[in-house]
């Protein structure tokens, strides 16, 4: 019989594919886990509309399932309600920021600013907060690129969404 | 085995009708805008330029799915986005003009962004979960399109005599094409009156807001334009269009099916 944790044990080993360092959970991207008896059905949610690494989670998904010994696996997209960085986890902000990436300024639970988030962030090599935006689009749709004035490097910043 | 068909309401096909009009819009738009790949000036623009087209192709892909769903003859978004000529499609005129200029093509951003903020808040609030689902991702999106295009806007319009210049022709050209993104007609009509749509008319005015108080920080003149193009949303096409399609559809016109 299989159980939900089993299964979501067995998607920790999923992580993004943009991002190795955070798994779908960490991200906020896995929604839910379902079972009936030896068929499951995974939910999960784009971070933005056009997001290009849904077809690859989809597939690392089903792969580490059946890695387990699970075939019956559907995997469900929903778009409502929208993802938000307030999802991420404490341990997923922890590994964006050991990886180099900034993470968003707004932790779990922690109220959404009317206007966009102009705070800027720390840079995540030496710690200082006098950076400053280069591009508001970077690498992928959910980073923008900004850079350090004390230490010069550039760093990624996962945005606020 | 014979299957009989599944019985397709009115309503439905209206939802169907008004989620190909925005699918389309984002479609082509976000055609568009990957045009400047590789050709922008500056490398970040690159980025962003392509960013802000996959927003607009993620969007299309969703509306698309919803409108072949509800339209009930299983087609895909596939089908709808590579297998339908120039009169079948229902987009704004605005989203298929050339992109010209960098001045150009800022200047259409920031009056579709500033149709689009108001527009998905309102669907947000749809009858039409799925719609309303589309729009709780899109205003977050649309939002950061607006911000782009407000900045350069204001700078290209507050900065030297040629990129004065070249905002301001930008913006005459294409402000005429604005209207009929706030046209109602007898589809909307019924769609808002079921709470699906979001009243065209009543864009028009935070619209304008937006947009004038932009151009007033970048010291641009507001267009009054003289003529009022239109025929998009029912399948009347610029010259330009038919190019867009063939280089959009012809690979998968060209080999059916193909994959890799």
């Amino acid at each position: 019989m299989t159980t939900v944790a089993e299964v979501r044990s067995a998607l920790d080993g999923v992580h993004d594919p943009e991002i190795p360092v955070v798994t779908i959970e960490d991200l906020g991207v896995l929604r839910a886990v379902a079972v009936d008896g030896e068929s499951i059905v995974v939910t999960i949610t784009p971070t933005y509309s056009g997001c290009p690494a849904m077809e690859t989670i989809r597939a690392d998904i089903t792969a580490a399932l059946a890695r387990h010994g699970w075939h019956d696996v559907t995997v469900r997209t929903v778009l409502s309600p929208a993802w938000t960085t307030e999802w991420m986890s404490e341990t997923g902000r922890r590994a964006l920021h050991d990886y180099g990436i900034a993470p968003p300024s707004l932790g779990p639970g922690m109220p959404v600013p009317v206007q966009l988030g102009r705070r800027p962030p720390a840079c995540p090599q030496c710690g200082s907060d006098d950076t400053e935006e280069l591009t508001r689009f970077g690498s992928t749709s959910c980073k923008s690129l900004w850079r350090c004035r004390d230490c010069r490097e550039p760093f990624d910043h996962f945005k606020d969404h | 085995m014979t299957v009989s068909p599944p019985t397709t309401r009115a309503t439905d096909l209206d939802t169907a009708a008004y989620a190909l009009r925005l699918g389309d819009d984002a479609l082509v738009l976000g055609q568009r805008l990957c045009e400047w790949a590789a050709r922008s000036p500056t490398i970040e623009q690159d980025v962003a330029l392509l960013n802000l087209a996959l927003d607009d192709l993620g969007r299309a892909r969703s509306l698309l799915t919803h409108a072949g769903r509800l339209e009930g003859q299983g087609r895909d978004e596939d089908d709808l986005a590579f297998l339908r000529d120039e009169p079948d499609f229902r987009n704004a005129l605005l989203m298929e003009l050339e992109c010209g200029d960098f001045a150009r093509t800022m200047a259409r951003q920031l009056l579709v962004a500033a149709y689009a903020l108001p527009l998905w808040t309102a669907l947000t609030r749809s009858t039409d979960d799925v719609l309303a689902g589309i729009a709780g991702k899109a205003v977050k999106e649309v939002a950061y399109h607006l911000d782009h295009a407000r900045s350069w806007v204001v700078r290209l319009g507050d900065g030297t005599d040629q990129s004065s210049r070249r905002m301001q022709t930008a913006l005459d050209e294409l402000w005429p094409y604005a209207a009929e993104l706030f046209e109602a007609d007898a589809l909307t009509e019924r769609l808002v009156a079921r709470g699906v749509a979001a009243d065209p008319a009543a864009l028009e005015s935070p619209w304008r807001a937006m947009v004038q108080e932009v151009l007033r920080e970048a010291t641009l003149t507001v267009p009054q334009p003289t003529w009022r193009p239109s025929g998009g949303r029912s399948g009347r096409h610029t010259e330009s269009f038919g190019f867009l399609l063939a280089e959009l559809q012809h690979l998968h016109r060209s080999h059916p099916g193909a994959s890799w």
